[in-house]
């Protein structure tokens, strides 16, 4: 079975500013992924890419097997709710349903019709009156509505409060349950992924820092806290995310695909959100490094 | 798609439509009344000879006519500013274009549905303006016998003026990206192309016509000077009146040379050895006569006249260009042309573009 997201060092140049370089990934079908990163590290221009509404200035991207085209067969089989989940505010919910069944030969409205009812909404509001949960929700059911098979969702949840997100968390999980699609989920919150999510993609300073599967994450990756030393002489299959130094202790995260045997390290398990705190933190400072560098040729 | 875009456009094409039956209405009524009333009074008084207080009395019924033409000059505008403008830009502004371009429909064809509907609604409702008000008006220009003063309120040329300004509309808000700035930018473009095409292409748009003649000073009793190059006919375009050296090179405007005033105002001065310098040409191939130049009536004397207008007549000549009113049709299939083309181009520009933007 083809990817549901294949990379190969994709990269996006805005005027001399790179988004996104030299970005290599491969999430397989059927997982629900999450796309994690700061702000500004690149998410929604991978996001973009994959649904075809930028296109690459290098490398290459492809969904379900084939490159992002704007062809409706390439178009139907994958479903997008944008960040803030735009949608038409002169129209009303029933308008957007209707639109949604105009645009998509495999369109459910079916299931349309009960996912508005389960939340409530009224069919003759304005999509613009709609609160920002329910307009989250809204764009959710046209993106599932279509039957895709993969839906990508762009920081859906960002402007939610706690509990509209936590419902529509959910609401997106039943919909997997029952449809089976894949799902790639962007965030700059690790606690909206965590329940969700089975794997992960950590996005910083425009660069993947890492992916994989969430259990083969965790099951790989150790803070060790000893007495003060040097991380660069360490057993060469450690290898080093962060590390953080008091005058008598250091405290590292690694990654190994082993136990850890030396006897001189107190080794702790991480949770997700510590792992993606040390590439988050690796990145930032090779990104402040390689500043410092340029400021030396300069 | 096109369900869709009618959604979209429905509220905005019904004002627009309803508009266009109303006044549709008035004009059905208003228009036969006018007909009838330029065969009860024009039509006899013409065949009985001079008929101006008629004609005034029935030219000056056109208030309605000058707030349709007014309509009819800003409509295109209007359109151009408020469905073109914001047909892209507002997408692209809120956000609305990731649902629209995600759904599955290829863009290329949601962008050819959008410029299909609404740019031939707003040609439509140009279009159908201009031809009633063509229909209506017919007598009152008749009488007026003056069709390029009112060329671009009048048949074929608003369909264009639509089509164009829809289409500068649309491309505006695609590479702006805002609402309100596509639609200033609009506005000033298109104004600007208007006053443009109107001043510096469309006299230009068939080799204008001319008429070269002599120029005859005042004679004897300071009478004026020759009009003998004014239009052929009334309804002809005079783009210029000029006068011409020798050379060829343009010596005077509108009957004025060097210094003197009005039509003709020719002054001569004297150079000298009884020669007389034609001011702002130059100096005369003839000599005068010695005597007096000023007949004893006051008033150039007869030798005078005679000399200066063996001079004028070496030294200048006048040339009227003129587009014929035979050239009305013409001329508004070629200006239609050009619109119609600009507004293809920037259509294809806005497809070559959306594709090179955005994947």
């Amino acid at each position: 079975m083809s990817a549901a997201l294949a990379a190969r060092g994709l990269g996006k140049q805005y005027g001399r500013r790179w988004a996104l370089s030299d970005c290599t990934l491969d999430i397989p079908q059927g997982r629900v992924v999450g796309l994690v990163g700061p702000n500004g590290a690149g998410k929604t221009t991978l996001l973009q890419l994959a649904v075809g509404l930028l296109r690459p200035t290098a490398g290459t991207i492809e969904v379900l097997g084939r490159p992002p085209s704007d062809d409706a067969r390439q178009l139907g089989q994958v479903g997008f709710v944008a960040q803030d989940t735009p949608v038409y505010s002169a129209l009303s919910v029933a308008d957007h349903l209707r639109l949604g069944g105009w645009l998509n030969p495999r369109w459910d409205d079916e299931v349309a019709q009960r996912r508005i009812g389960q939340l409530g909404l009224d069919l003759k509001q304005r999509a613009g009156k709609l609160s920002g949960g329910q307009r989250a929700q809204l764009a959710l059911t046209l993106a599932v509505a279509k039957r895709p098979e993969l839906l990508i969702l762009d920081e859906p949840v960002a402007s939610l409060d706690p509990l509209a997100r936590r419902e529509f968390l959910q609401l997106l999980m039943a919909a997997v349950a029952e449809h089976e699609f894949s799902i790639v989920l962007s965030s700059h919150l690790v606690a909206d992924l965590e329940r969700i999510c089975d794997y992960l993609v950590v996005l910083a300073s425009s660069r993947v820092q890492v992916a994989g599967e969430v259990d083969g994450l965790l099951a790989t990756h150790r803070r060790l806290i000893g007495p003060r030393r040097d991380p660069k002489a360490l057993a060469p299959d450690l290898q080093v995310i962060d590390a953080s130094h008091t005058d008598v202790q250091s405290t590292l995260v690694v990654r190994c695909d082993g136990p850890v045997h030396d006897p001189g390290w107190t080794v702790e398990e991480l949770s997700l959100e510590d792992l993606v705190l040390a590439y988050m933190g690796r990145a930032r400072q090779q990104g402040s490094a390689s500043d410092r560098r340029l400021g030396v040729l300069r | 798609m096109i369900r869709l875009s009618w959604r979209q456009f429905r509220a905005q094409a019904t004002v627009a439509f309803g508009a266009l039956a109303v006044i549709a209405v008035v004009l059905a009524i208003t228009g036969p009344q006018l007909v009838h009333l330029y065969y009860t009074s024009v039509v006899p008084c013409r065949a009985q000879g001079d008929c101006s207080v008629a004609t005034a009395a029935f030219v000056g019924r056109d208030k309605l006519l000058q707030a349709l033409s007014l309509v009819l000059v800003v409509v295109p505008g209007v359109i151009g500013v408020f469905w073109g403008a914001p047909l892209l830009a507002r997408e692209l502004e809120t956000g609305t274009y990731q649902l629209a371009w995600t759904q599955s429909v290829p863009r290329k064809r949601w962008l050819a549905v959008k410029l299909g509907l609404v740019g031939l609604a707003s040609v439509a409702v140009t279009g159908l303006l201009s031809l009633m008000v063509t229909w209506w008006s017919s007598p009152i220009d008749r009488v007026n016998a003056d069709p390029f003063t009112v060329f671009d309120q009048r048949g074929i040329v608003p369909f264009g003026y639509a089509a164009f300004a829809f289409a500068l509309g649309v491309t505006a808000g695609m590479l702006l990206r805002r609402t309100v700035p596509a639609m200033a930018a609009t506005l000033v473009v298109f104004a600007g192309i208007r006053v443009v095409v109107e001043r510096l292409v469309r006299p230009y748009l068939i080799a204008p016509l001319r008429i070269v003649s002599a120029v005859v000073p005042p004679g004897p009793g300071n009478s004026p000077g020759n009009a003998a190059a004014a239009a052929p006919s009334p309804g002809d375009w005079v783009l210029s009146d000029q006068t011409i050296n020798a050379a060829g090179r343009v010596v005077g405007q509108d009957g004025v040379i060097g210094y003197g005033g009005g039509r003709f105002g020719i002054l001569f001065s004297p150079a000298g050895d009884g020669r007389m310098t034609l001011q702002g040409v130059g100096l005369c191939p003839n000599r005068f006569p010695a005597q007096a130049s000023v007949a004893p009536g006051g008033g150039p004397s007869a030798a005078f006249s005679q000399a200066a207008g063996k001079c004028v007549t070496r030294l200048v000549r006048q040339v009227l260009a003129y587009q014929p009113t035979s050239r009305y049709w013409p001329l508004q299939g070629y200006e239609l042309a050009i619109f119609g083309g600009l507004a293809l181009i920037l259509a294809g520009f806005s497809f070559w573009w959306m594709r090179r933007r955005f994947a």
